[in-house]
C-alpha cells in the first residue's frame, strides 16, 4: 500500500516551472485565438509569439538558480546552465520568428498551428535542459523533436516531407538508443537521476561486470546524442534535413537543438568523465575529431550553399564537442560562448539564403541555392554581398568577427587541458573550412554576374523584418569584440553555479 | 598627441569606411589625400620619437577582454618605427601609381586603406591576439586585390595565398594560446601582452615546440623555402599595386614576427634552431636566385629575387648579434623600397605593352631613357651596390653572420654575384641592344604620375645608401635592448654565449 505523499507547496518550488508554463500557455492562447476568429494575418501571431518569448525570457532570467536549486518533485533542476541555455534558446527563437514575415507568402506561416507548435517545441527544449532526471530529459527531447518534425514538414514541398520523415525516423532511432541507455543506467543504480546514478556508479565501479554495463549505457547514450548533435557517423540525415527545411528553420536547427543537446551531453558525459571512465572521454574526442574533419571535407565538394552551410554547421558541432571531452569549466564556458556568437552569424547566413529564396527553383534543377546564384553579387547588390562575406569570414574564424572569439576560447581551453595536438587539429580544420567559405566569397566578389540574375531575383523575398534581423546579426558579428568580455563573465558565473558530475 | 599610434592604426580604417561614400571619379584623389596624411602622421611620429631610447614608446594600453587577458596594447620602438613609415610611404606611392582608368577604383582605394590599417596594426601592436587579428585581417583585402584586379589565374592565386597563410597562422595561434597558458601557469594571470611574455621563463622543451608553432606562421609569410610556392603565383597574378604591397610590406610581417616573437620570447630555441634556419635560408637564397635566373618573365625574376633577398634577412635575424639583427631590420626597409620600386617599374612597362616577357623587349634604353635610368638605379640597389640602400643592410647582415658561420656567409654572399648576374642579364636583354621589336619604338617615357611615384624612392635609395645613420641608430638601440633582454632571459650558457650584443663584449 502506498503512503500518501506529503509535500509542502514551498518545497515544490513551482516558480521553476514558470518558463515552460509560459511557453505552453502562450501556445494555447494562439490556438484559442484561431478558434475564435479565423483568417488573421501572420503578423499578429508573429508579434504575439515574440511577446510570449520575451515574457518567457524575463521569467527565465529572473529565476533563482543554483547548483542544488530543485523544484517540482525534485525533477527540475535550475542550475546555472539550465538558465543560461534557456536564455540562449529564447534569444535564438526571438531572432528566428520574425523571419516568417517575408514579402512572399509561404504556406506554413498561414497556419497559427505553426506558432503554437513552435512554442511547444521551445517548452520541450526548456524541460530538456533544466532537469537531471533522464525521464524528463527524454520527454522534453521528444516534445521538442516531434514539434520540430512537424514544423519542417509544414514547409509543404516534396523534399520537406522527405526531410521530416528522415529526421523522424532517425529521431525515433535515437530515442530508442536513449531509452535503452537510460534503462542500463537504471539497472546499475536503481535511479534515473543523474546525481544518484553518479553516486551509485562511483560506489560500484570496481564490482565485477559493472564496468561493461557502464560502458554499454554510456555508449548507447552517446549514440543517441551523436544522432541529435549529428556527429559522425550518425550525421547522414543532417544535410538532407537542412536542405528540405526552410532556410531560417535550418539556421534555427543548427543552433537551438544543438545547444539543448550539448547541455544534456554536458550533464551526462562530463559525469562519466568526472568518474574517471576514460573510455567515454576517448570516444568523445574521436567522434569530435572525425566529425569536424570528415564533414569539412564533405562541405568542400558541395554545389549548393545551403548544403555547404549544413555540413559546416555539423563541423562546428564537432569542434564544440571537443569541449565535452575536456570537461573543464573553461571548456564549458567555451561551448556557450561559441554558440551565443555562432548563433547570430549562422542565423544571419541562413537569412541571406532566405532573402534570395524563390517559390520554385529558378536557378538550378536540383538546388535552391547553387553557388552560381551568388555569382558577381558585388556588382548587383554590394551591400548584400558584403554582409554575406562578413558572415562567411566570421564562420571561417577570421578575427575580429564573432565566431573567432568562440574558436580561440575553445582552442585555449584545449591547450590548457594539455591536448596541444587536438588544438592543432582544430586549427587545421579551420584552415580547411576557410576554403569553402572563401569559395562563396570568390563567387560573390571575383566572378562576373550571369546575365539572367538581377537585383530582383536575389532580393526576391526581402522585407523590413528580415532586414532588421540581418542588421542585428551583422552588428553582433562585427562588434563582437566588445560583447565577448561581458558574455564570458556572465557565462562563467552561470557555469560556476552548476554542479557537473557528482 | 600621446595616442598617435591609435590614430595611425585607425585613421586609414575610418577613412576607408567613409571612402564608400566618395564618388568613384574622386576616389583616387581621396586615396592619395588619406595616404599622404597617414604618411605625414608617421613622419610626425618619427619626429617625436626619442631616438636614444631603445624601448617601447608611445605605449597605450586598455583592456578589451580582461577575463581572457586580451588588451589593446600598442607601442613603437626603433624596429617597428621605420617599417610603419615604409608601409605608409609605399601605400601612398602605390596609390599614386594607380592608373586613372583602373576599374572599380573606389573598391580598390577602400581595400588599400583597410590593408594599410592592418599593416600598421601588425607592426605597432604589442598584444599577441591583436597581432593575430591584424595579421589575419590583412589577408582579406589582399585576397580581394589579387582576385579582382589580377591576371587570368587570379582566383586560384588569391585563394592559394589566403589558405596557405591562414593554415600556417592557425598553428601559430595554437602556439600563442599555449604561451598564454604557460604564462597563466607561471603567474596566475591571463595575459597576451608580448612585453609580459618577455619576462616569462620557459624550459627548453617548451621553447622548442613553441618555436615550431610560431615558425609555421612566420615562415609561410616570409616565405621560407620550401613554403614559398604560393608567392610566385601571387606575384604572377597580382596587379602591380598588389605585388608592390605584398613584396614591400606583407612579407616583412613574417620576418618582423621572428624578431618580435621568436627571438625574445624563445631565446634558447632560437639559438638551437639557428643551424636549421641557416640551412633553409641559404638554400632559399641560392635556389631562388637560380630560379630567378631561369625566368623569362620580368616580374617573375623580380619575384624570385625578392624571395632570395628575404633569405638574407632571415640570416641576419638569426645571426644573434647587433650587426646582423640591425642589418636585417634595415634590409627589411631597403628590400621594401627596392622591390616595391622594381614591381612598380615592371607594372609601368606592362601597362604600355601588355606583356612582361623579356624576349619582347630589347633596346628600351633608346626609347625610354628616364625609365631605363630609374630601373638601373633600382637594379643596382637590389644587387647591393655600395652607396645604394641595398648595400648597407646586406653588408651588415653578412658582417654579423660571419661571426656565426664564415662558410654560410660565403654561400650567402654568393647571391650578390648570382643576383648581379640575373639582374644584369635582365637589364641587358630588356634595355640594351638594338631596338628590334617594332612595338617598342614609340613607347612613351615615364609621365608625371609615374615620376611622382618613383622619384621619391630613387631619392631614398641614394640618401639612405650614402647616409643611413638617422635610421640605423634607432634600430641599433632597439636591437641592442632586445639582445640584452634575450641574453638575460636565456637559460643555457650556450645561448648566452651565442648572443653577442656589441663587439667589445665579444673580445
Amino acid at each position: 500500500m502506498l503512503e500518501p505523499v506529503n509535500i509542502s507547496l514551498e518545497a515544490l518550488n513551482l516558480s521553476t516551472l514558470m518558463p515552460m508554463l509560459i511557453a505552453i500557455g502562450g501556445g494555447l492562447i494562439i490556438l484559442l485565438i484561431d478558434l475564435v476568429k479565423e483568417n488573421l494575418d501572420k503578423s499578429l501571431y508573429v508579434m504575439l509569439t515574440i511577446l510570449i518569448l520575451l515574457v518567457d525570457l524575463g521569467a527565465t532570467t529572473g529565476l533563482t538558480y543554483g547548483a542544488t536549486q530543485k523544484g517540482f518533485f525534485d525533477i527540475l533542476l535550475m542550475d546555472g546552465i539550465a538558465v543560461l541555455s534557456q536564455a540562449l534558446v529564447l534569444v535564438a527563437s526571438i531572432l528566428f520568428i520574425p523571419l516568417s514575415l517575408t514579402s512572399k507568402r509561404f504556406h506554413e506561416y498561414s497556419y497559427p498551428e505553426f506558432f503554437a507548435l513552435f512554442l511547444f517545441m521551445i517548452a520541450g527544449f526548456q524541460f530538456m535542459v533544466s532537469s537531471d532526471n533522464l525521464i524528463l530529459i527524454f520527454i522534453g527531447l521528444e516534445t521538442a523533436s516531434l514539434s520540430l518534425y512537424t514544423l519542417i514538414a509544414l514547409h509543404n514541398r516534396s523534399n520537406s516531407f522527405e526531410a521530416a520523415v528522415k529526421y523522424f525516423t532517425m529521431g525515433a532511432l535515437a530515442a530508442g538508443f536513449f531509452t535503452m541507455g537510460s534503462a542500463v543506467l537504471y539497472g546499475i543504480s536503481g535511479s534515473l537521476e543523474l546525481s544518484q546514478i553518479a553516486t551509485a556508479i562511483s560506489e560500484r565501479m570496481n564490482d565485477s561486470g559493472v564496468m561493461v554495463l557502464i560502458l554499454g549505457g554510456a555508449g548507447l547514450l552517446l549514440a543517441a546524442f551523436a544522432f541529435k548533435l549529428s556527429l559522425f557517423p550518425f550525421h547522414t540525415w543532417a544535410p538532407d534535413v537542412y536542405e528540405g527545411a526552410s532556410a531560417p528553420l535550418a539556421g534555427f536547427m543548427s543552433v537551438v537543438p544543438k545547444v539543448a543537446a550539448f547541455v544534456v551531453s554536458m550533464r551526462i558525459f562530463e559525469m562519466f568523465i568526472e568518474l574517471q571512465v576514460h573510455w567515454v572521454q576517448t570516444m568523445v574526442i574521436v567522434l569530435a575529431v572525425i566529425t569536424m574533419t570528415v564533414t569539412n571535407l564533405m562541405a568542400l565538394v558541395q554545389e549548393d550553399v545551403k548544403r555547404m552551410l549544413a555540413y559546416s554547421s555539423i563541423s562546428h558541432a564537432g569542434f564544440v564537442m571537443v569541449a565535452i571531452a575536456l570537461a573543464t569549466d573553461k571548456a564549458n564556458v567555451g561551448v556557450f560562448l561559441y554558440y551565443s556568437l555562432f548563433m547570430f552569424t549562422n542565423l544571419g547566413a541562413f537569412t541571406m539564403l532566405w532573402v534570395s529564396r524563390h517559390k520554385d527553383r529558378v536557378h538550378h534543377a536540383r538546388f535552391d541555392h547553387p553557388y552560381d546564384k551568388f555569382r558577381g553579387m558585388i556588382k548587383i547588390m554590394p551591400m548584400g554581398a558584403v554582409v554575406m562575406a562578413l558572415f562567411m569570414l566570421s564562420l571561417a574564424g577570421v578575427p575580429p568577427f564573432s565566431v573567432f572569439w568562440g574558436k580561440i576560447y575553445l582552442m585555449s581551453a584545449t591547450v590548457d587541458a594539455g591536448y596541444i595536438w587536438l588544438a592543432v587539429i582544430m586549427g587545421l580544420n579551420s584552415a580547411v573550412a576557410a576554403y569553402y567559405y572563401l569559395k562563396l566569397i570568390v563567387y560573390m566578389f571575383l566572378k562576373e554576374p550571369s546575365a539572367d540574375i538581377n537585383q530582383k531575383t536575389v532580393y526576391y523575398n526581402v522585407s523590413r523584418p528580415l532586414l532588421t534581423i540581418l542588421g542585428f546579426a551583422v552588428i553582433i558579428t562585427v562588434a563582437s569584440i566588445w560583447i565577448v568580455n561581458p558574455l564570458i563573465e556572465y557565462i562563467t558565473t552561470m557555469i560556476q553555479a552548476t554542479n557537473f558530475g557528482i | 598627441m600621446d595616442n598617435i599610434l591609435s590614430i595611425l592604426i585607425f585613421f586609414p580604417a575610418l577613412a576607408g569606411l567613409l571612402g564608400f561614400v566618395v564618388d568613384k571619379h574622386s576616389a583616387k584623389v581621396y586615396g592619395i589625400a588619406v595616404a599622404s596624411i597617414e604618411l605625414l602622421l608617421s613622419l610626425g611620429l618619427w619626429a617625436k620619437f626619442d631616438t636614444t631610447n631603445g624601448g617601447m614608446q608611445f605605449v597605450e594600453k586598455s583592456d578589451i577582454i580582461p577575463q581572457f587577458g586580451i588588451s589593446y596594447n600598442v607601442g613603437v620602438d626603433g624596429i617597428s618605427l621605420f617599417i610603419v613609415i615604409m608601409a605608409a610611404l609605399i601605400t601612398l606611392l602605390g596609390i599614386i601609381l594607380l592608373r586613372d582608368n583602373t576599374k572599380n577604383m573606389k573598391n580598390m582605394i577602400v581595400s588599400l586603406l583597410f590593408l594599410e590599417m592592418t599593416m600598421v596594426g601588425v607592426f605597432l601592436t604589442l598584444d599577441a591576439i591583436m597581432f593575430y587579428l591584424f595579421w589575419e585581417l590583412s589577408l582579406v583585402p589582399m585576397l580581394y586585390i589579387i582576385g579582382a584586379w589580377g591576371g587570368p589565374d587570379r582566383v586560384y592565386a588569391a585563394v592559394k595565398f589566403f589558405l596557405y597563410t591562414f593554415a600556417g597562422s592557425l598553428i601559430m595561434l595554437v602556439g600563442l594560446l599555449a604561451t598564454a597558458y604557460l604564462y597563466h601557469e607561471a603567474t596566475g594571470d591571463w595575459s597576451f601582452s608580448i612585453l609580459d611574455w618577455y619576462t616569462l621563463e620557459l624550459t627548453e622543451t617548451q621553447q622548442f615546440w613553441l618555436f615550431l608553432a610560431f615558425f609555421a606562421g612566420f615562415a609561410i609569410k616570409v616565405p621560407m623555402f620550401p613554403f614559398h610556392t604560393w608567392l610566385p603565383w601571387a606575384h604572377g597574378q597580382a596587379p602591380t599595386i598588389g605585388s608592390v604591397i605584398l613584396a614591400a610590406v606583407l612579407l616583412k610581417m613574417g620576418t618582423y614576427g621572428f624578431v618580435r616573437f621568436s627571438l625574445p620570447i624563445l631565446p634558447d630555441a632560437s639559438v638551437t634552431f639557428t643551424p636549421f634556419i641557416m640551412m633553409l635560408s641559404i638554400i632559399m637564397v641560392i635556389y631562388t636566385a637560380m630560379v630567378a635566373f631561369a625566368q623569362k618573365d620580368m616580374k617573375q625574376v623580380i619575384a624570385y629575387s625578392s624571395v632570395s633577398h628575404m633569405g638574407v634577412i632571415m640570416l641576419g635575424v638569426f645571426a644573434m648579434n647587433a650587426e646582423g639583427l640591425g642589418g636585417s631590420v634595415f634590409l627589411m626597409l631597403s628590400h621594401g623600397i627596392v622591390s616595391g620600386a622594381l614591381f612598380m617599374l615592371v607594372g609601368v612597362i606592362y601597362e604600355r605593352r601588355g606583356t612582361k616577357l623579356m624576349s619582347e623587349f630589347g633596346g628600351l634604353a633608346a626609347s625610354m631613357p628616364v625609365y631605363a635610368t630609374i630601373f638601373g638605379v633600382m637594379l643596382m640597389a637590389a644587387v647591393g651596390l655600395p652607396l645604394t640602400i641595398g648595400f648597407v643592410g646586406e653588408f651588415l647582415v653578412l658582417l654579423g653572420f660571419y661571426n656565426v658561420s664564415p662558410l654560410g656567409t660565403v654561400l650567402a654572399g654568393s647571391t650578390i654575384i648570382i643576383g648581379a648576374v640575373y639582374m644584369l642579364v635582365l637589364y641587358k636583354r630588356s634595355f640594351f641592344g638594338p631596338l628590334t621589336n617594332e612595338k617598342n619604338k614609340d613607347l612613351e617615357d615615364l609621365d608625371k604620375r609615374e615620376l611622382t611615384a618613383l622619384i621619391p624612392l630613387v631619392l631614398i635609395v641614394v640618401w639612405l645608401g650614402v647616409y643611413p645613420k638617422p635610421v640605423l641608430e634607432p634600430i641599433d638601440n632597439s636591437v641592442k635592448l632586445l639582445l640584452t633582454q634575450m641574453e638575460k632571459k636565456a637559460i643555457s650558457t650556450e645561448t648566452k654565449e651565442a648572443i653577442v650584443i656589441s663587439k667589445k663584449e665579444a673580445k
